[in-house]
């Protein structure tokens, strides 16, 4: 096909706009809040300039969006050896030790700021029984930093009202950045809905050296030269083709708009993948991908099939994964507990049921007889609305399922069921990209350490959240804590390297036809047709991600096949993937909203093929329950217990790959 | 559910340089139309449902329809998000009525001040574990 370029002859030349910093945050979430809080104020002592970058409204930016009903990791009264034990366990083996103790040697730190800053955070009430925040700051309850007793509802997860999270979160970090706009005089450091979309590499051949975007609200590009980066810019979402494929394609359990632009970044500088194979089909109230983290723990509800039977205890299914996945089968971690219920929903026993009724009736008994019939029943009211709470702070939607299917949670059971699979490295999954460790932990290798924890294989090259590899189970309190870890750091590469000015490879008007080429292709050809949705020159953003999540779906273990590939199929579906690569040098938009989904799309498509040649290259099934290699459905511990490590040429389009030992630093 | 903007409701946010619900959506749904000065969302089948268009709305003219490919119709959620707490209230499609109300936050909003009261940081430590504000745990 003929090469497409942009020469501004059919559409308008934005403004560039160069904007020079020591430490660019890329992503406003979790982790792009921690870094800016902890980096602003090292970075203020130094006159160093702190700038965040954000696609969308930090106030409402990330995966903590919508709210948060708990949060996943609080180690408090535990240990951290332990924290390592449990996340082991639960991703079937293969973590990085180093990186995971030293997130939960952190992470408490960030969850009592939180409580400081206005979260409220349950309490344990005298009586045993939970108070909300508020109760709970009126009956005078020490904080967690005061040795309060946080109302747990696993061993490692705090309960707390987190409709404003993200809000309460979002006003730290942009205080932060006010402190320093005030020490070092810029005039702005905090930009929203400025989207990045590549990173261009330095002349030297090694660093970055800028990374850019375009504003999606006017015409304007931006390249943010800095000395060092961070890039926590999330997950992928909505790569496979989702269960819901109507209106309720935006119903994803993940953020819709995590579009995997981290991975993508971190790609184009040529930064090492690992574990990207790796990805997570989270078990959910069906459709409005509810939670069910506190229906299982806090609430003890059981999850059973439609004839009552607890999958997870059924023999013919447990002694078949023993016999495929040994003593992992054993563990019963999230992949394990999937495989089950998959079993059970493929010989037909299905609905899965999520048994919210009995569960509350047996509580119910149980507060009657603990405080008789009248405080009992008031008790009874409370958790009614602590049942409904746990949606409205993070799945709104699910609640409006069950007004509109007149489900009421103490009276009839919720379906629950595999979801599409997401890529992430925060919550329990661990595709991402393979970092520095802090290096000062007992036992650690060589090659888990060279020098700035967090740092990618790219100097200056930091990542946090979800982009960081085989460190999974952080969630939204460790993503916090690992994006000041890494702001820690990266300033100690600035002041080391304080003699590196950045010098882009691209000259900023190669950068502008790049980055408006969707826009060039659209004025070109919009006149062919009649219709300009359906034009023989270009693909619109919405074809793009339809075509990908039907490959992603059909060749790489969707729920189209049960999420079952295989060496053929994974070879069939890279070689149509590979076409759709191609044609996206071909993307149109026509307007900045289509600009973005241009881009977001492009940054999925490259995330998923990072996911389907490690699925490839990993020659067995590590993660029974999130996908299956039909031609080797086992776990092979002999050749596979490793970290399996990519690299992606931007330039040349090339792979290398590699095993990396794992090695385990604690019992 | 994907939002909607009741026209009625909707004045555009003219007193404000930009639509709130524009501001706050974090997948760039909403749009404003200028011919009309009322919003509207763009994307309904890329929406998550956050609500947040809603509850930032100063009109109350966003609410939601459930999705049109799994939700039947009849039933409500709406919420009220004040400084310190935020009511819902639902609807079922059967008519009952069910409200709740939850703590959002204990302090009042633009209240944080990150580094009062935290110690300055030692530059001697940028190298080591812990935060500017305290060690890591030790075991």
């Amino acid at each position: 096909m003929e090469k497409e370029t942009c020469t501004f002859s059919y559409c308008q030349k934005p403004a560039v706009t160069e904007v020079e910093c020591d430490l660019l945050i890329m992503g406003g979430g979790m982790a792009g809040c921690g870094a800016a809080f902890e980096a602003c104020r090292w970075a203020n002592e130094k006159g160093l300039k702190v700038v965040l970058v954000d696609k969308a409204a930090t106030d409402r930016s990330g995966a903590v969006a919508m709210g948060l009903s708990a949060i996943n990791t609080y180690v408090g009264e535990n240990k951290v050896a332990d924290y390592v034990k449990y996340v082991r366990n639960d991703l079937m083996g293969i973590i990085r030790e180093d990186l995971v103790f030293d997130l939960g040697r952190h992470v408490d730190n960030s969850v009592q700021l939180f409580e400081e800053w206005g979260l409220p955070i349950w309490k344990k009430g005298d009586d045993g029984f939970s108070l909300d925040g508020f109760q709970a700051r009126d009956a005078g309850k020490a904080s967690l930093k005061d040795g309060g007793t946080p109302v747990r509802s696993g061993k490692w997860q705090i309960m707390i009202n987190g409709e404003s999270y993200k809000v309460i979160v979002a006003e730290a970090a942009k205080m932060a950045l006010q402190t320093n706009r005030e020490k070092t005089g810029m005039e702005q450091n905090h930009f929203e809905r400025v989207f990045i979309v590549k990173a261009v590499m330095d002349t030297n051949g090694k660093n970055v050296a800028a990374a850019i975007g375009f504003s999606t609200r006017e015409n304007k590009i931006y390249s943010f030269k800095a000395k060092a980066m961070i890039c926590a810019t999330a997950g992928a979402v909505n790569c496979f083709r989702p269960r819901s494929v109507g209106e309720g394609m935006g119903r994803t359990w993940y953020p819709v708009f995590s579009a995997g632009s981290g991975y993508a970044f971190g790609m184009q500088a040529g930064a090492e993948l690992t574990l990207m194979e790796n990805r997570f089909v989270p078990a959910r109230f069906k459709d409005g991908y509810g939670p069910v983290g506190a229906w299982f723990l806090f609430f003890k509800a059981k999850a059973t099939d439609s004839f009552g039977e607890d999958y997870c205890a059924n023999k013919e299914y447990f002694d078949d994964a023993v016999a495929r996945y040994g003593d992992y089968a054993k563990g019963m971690g999230t992949a394990i507990r999937n495989h089950l219920m998959m079993r059970a929903m493929k010989d037909g026993k299905g609905p899965i049921l999520m048994n919210t009724h009995t569960a509350m009736a047996e509580l119910g008994a149980s507060f009657k007889e603990k405080l008789g019939d009248k405080e009992g029943a008031k008790k009874m009211k409370h958790l009614e609305a602590e049942a409904w709470e746990d949606f409205l702070d993070m799945a709104i939607g699910q609640a409006s399922i069950w007004a509109a299917t007149n489900t009421e949670p103490d009276k009839t059971p919720s379906e629950i069921m595999p979801t599409e699979p997401y890529l992430l490295g925060s919550h329990a999954g661990c595709a991402g990209f393979w970092v520095s460790g802090p290096g000062d932990l007992p036992g650690t290798p060589e090659h888990y350490s060279w020098g700035y924890n967090r740092m990618s294989t790219v100097p200056g090259l930091f990542m946090a959240g979800d982009v960081v590899g085989a460190s999974g189970h952080k969630f939204s309190s460790g993503s916090h804590a690992e994006g000041r870890i890494c702001a820690k750091s990266a300033l100690a590469y600035i002041l080391d390297h304080a003699d590196y000015k950045p010098s882009p490879k691209m000259s900023l008007d190669e950068i502008a036809a790049e980055l408006y080429l969707p826009f060039e292709m659209y004025e070109k050809y919009k006149t062919y047709t009649t219709d300009p949705t359906i034009n023989p020159n270009y693909i619109g953003p919405k074809s793009l991600q339809l075509r990908l999540q039907k490959i992603a779906d059909e060749y790489f273990g969707g729920v189209a096949t049960w999420y079952m590939t295989s060496k053929t199929m994974l070879e069939a579906g890279l070689q149509k993937l590979e076409m759709l690569k191609e044609d996206a040098a071909k993307m149109a938009a026509k307007d900045l909203h289509e600009l973005l989904r241009c881009f977001e799309n492009y940054h999925r498509i490259l995330s998923v093929e990072a996911h389907a040649r490690h699925i490839l290259f990993r020659e067995e099934s590590r993660y029974p329950g999130y996908y299956y290699r039909g031609d080797f459905n086992k776990i092979d511990d002999a050749n596979w217990k490793c970290f399996t490590n990519s690299k992606y040429n931007a330039e040349t389009h090339a792979w290398e790959f590699k095993k990396v030992p794992y090695v385990q630093m604690y019992p | 559910m994907p939002s909607f903007v009741i026209t009625e409701k909707c004045d555009g946010c003219k007193a404000q340089d930009k639509t709130a619900c524009q501001y706050i959506c974090p997948h760039d749904l909403m749009a404003l139309d200028r011919e009309k000065m009322k919003a509207y969302n763009q994307e309904p089948e890329q929406c998550w449902e956050c609500f947040n268009c809603v509850k930032i709305c100063p009109q109350q003219a966003i609410e939601t329809r459930g999705y049109s490919d799994f939700v039947p119709l009849g039933s409500s959620n709406v919420p009220m998000r004040g400084t310190d707490s935020i009511m819902w209230t639902i609807k079922f499609r059967n008519g009952i009525l069910k409200r709740f109300k939850f703590p959002i936050r204990t302090t009042a909003e633009g209240s944080v001040d990150p580094y009062a009261g935290k110690p300055t940081p030692d530059f001697a430590d940028l190298k080591k574990p812990g935060f500017f504000n305290g060690p890591a745990r030790t075991e």
